[in-house]
């Protein structure tokens, strides 16, 4: 039988007040009147613990933008699992704040967009976000929990990852991730205005090695490097359907989160299957888990439990099939699509900005 | 030996009801402690110092007590490094 899996990825909602142009949400975000119900996630949060998830992360989308979010994490708290939320910050206030230390969160991951006001505001397409980015910090530090900041670096804002750093710093942070962004829905359509070049790449490997050398011990660094300039590909969600649920605004559990993009896969819905039966017996969980699915290169590669192939949904964005392995990899025969994207990168500067309400061509 | 361990911020200790196992869980990871970590783990409870923790664990397992302070420290260390417990 399957292990259980480690973590849940609830999406609770599309809504953002946010337009970044780096989203790694779907190009098809759900409707707000598709969103499941709060008595609906609170069943799937009992099932979650059930099952042996000890993890959930209340992402979206803002997931603060769901007035039930308190609720939420007060259920989850209580059935004993681990709840981090990923927020952009910019819809917390005092009052929240307080309700989510009582409701007994054990982790808030705050982004940003950049270093500096405005170019930040900019970035996220909301005037003031970043001045109520600060003000979020300031409480998360203020009500004793630990602080994640996480800075989302692109062709447009790398050459501040120094001051990016030392914002973090400044605000207390225990934790930092500086993540190169992940080329996914939004993101993808805008990947040539957003891939850093090989010089910005290295030299903010080079920053952020610096500063885990002086930081050690006090702030930890996470470091996300981009699929595109990688020798090998990520271990994409540890594996499909290996460690993580990815839930849907709508309810669709999900191995990936991009998952939905291929085409002739049907995934279970919370609304119809127990999260035990989906992970035990949906077949979308089961296609691309282990390595009986692998392709040639992948069959016999001495990575392949590492790397599990890397990601379905990158495979397909890139090598035109989810079944391929993953271009990221220098042994894949589609290799080569990375350095054509990384040649055809710069090419613009213009960004469509994520919205809810149209999907781009 | 004088110093009080104490869980970091944001870090949980509990036993997995479903796996068996006891679990660190910390922001955006976790893991499973050694049955050495699992028994010094247990006796973290903000009070206790190091010394205390021996002392108990020197009472409860027939160990020469040096041994069983080399263990803790060693073990308190690496459950330091990994963002589990301050020091």
């Amino acid at each position: 039988m399957t292990p259980p899996p480690m973590g849940l990825i609830i999406e609770l909602t599309h809504r953002c007040p946010l337009q970044c142009a780096y989203c790694s949400n779907p190009l098809k975000l759900d409707p707000p009147s598709s969103e499941l119900a709060t008595d609906e996630w609170l069943r799937v949060l009992d099932e979650a613990a059930a099952l042996g998830v000890l993890q959930v992360h209340f992402s979206g989308g803002e997931p603060m933008a769901r007035r039930d979010l308190e609720q939420l994490v007060a259920h989850a708290n209580a059935a004993g699992l681990y709840t981090n939320i990923i927020t952009s910050g910019v819809l917390l206030d005092a009052e929240r704040m307080r309700a989510l230390i009582t409701a007994g969160v054990d982790h808030v991951q705050l982004s940003f967009q950049d270093s500096e006001a405005l170019r930040a505001d900019v970035a996220g397409g909301y005037r003031g976000g970043h001045a109520k980015k600060l003000l979020a910090a300031a409480l998360i530090r203020n009500s004793g929990l630990p602080l994640t900041s996480n800075f989302v670096v692109h062709r447009q804002n790398i050459d501040r990852v120094e001051e990016m750093i030392a914002l973090g710093e400044a605000l207390g942070s225990e934790r930092m991730e500086i993540a190169h962004v992940q080329y996914y829905g939004w993101a993808l359509r805008n990947r040539n205005a957003l891939l850093p070049t090989i010089d910005q790449l290295e030299s903010t490997t080079a920053i952020v090695e610096a500063a885990r050398a002086r930081l050690h011990g006090r702030i930890a660094i996470d470091y996300v490097v981009p699929d595109y300039y990688a020798a090998r590909p990520k271990a994409c969600m540890g594996g499909w359907g290996q460690r993580f649920i990815n839930i849907s605004p709508s309810g669709k559990a999900l191995p990936c989160h991009a998952a939905e993009t291929i085409p002739d896969m049907e995934f279970p819905s919370v609304r119809e299957w127990s999260l035990f039966d989906l992970w035990h017996d949906a077949e979308a969980f089961a296609r691309f888990r282990g390595t009986d699915w692998m392709p040639a290169p992948c069959q016999g590669c001495d990575r392949r439990e590492i790397d599990w192939g890397g990601c379905r949904c990158q495979a397909l964005a890139l090598a035109g099939n989810a079944a391929a392995t993953d271009p990221a990899c220098t042994r894949a025969p589609m290799h080569h699509v990375m350095a054509t994207a990384i040649s055809e990168a710069g090419e613009t500067d213009f960004t469509i900005p994520r919205r809810l309400a149209r999907a781009p061509a | 030996m004088t110093t009080v361990p104490r869980f970091k911020r944001g870090v949980k200790f509990r036993f997995d009801t479903v796996r068996n196992v006891w679990i660190i869980l910390a922001p955006e990871k976790l893991f499973m402690p050694d049955d050495i970590a699992v028994e010094i783990l247990r006796l973290v409870d903000g009070a206790r110092t190091t010394d205390h923790i021996v002392d108990d664990l020197a009472r409860r397992f027939d160990a020469p007590r040096e041994t069983i302070a080399d263990d803790v420290v060693a073990a308190l260390d690496d459950l330091s490094l990994r963002g589990a417990i301050q020091l």
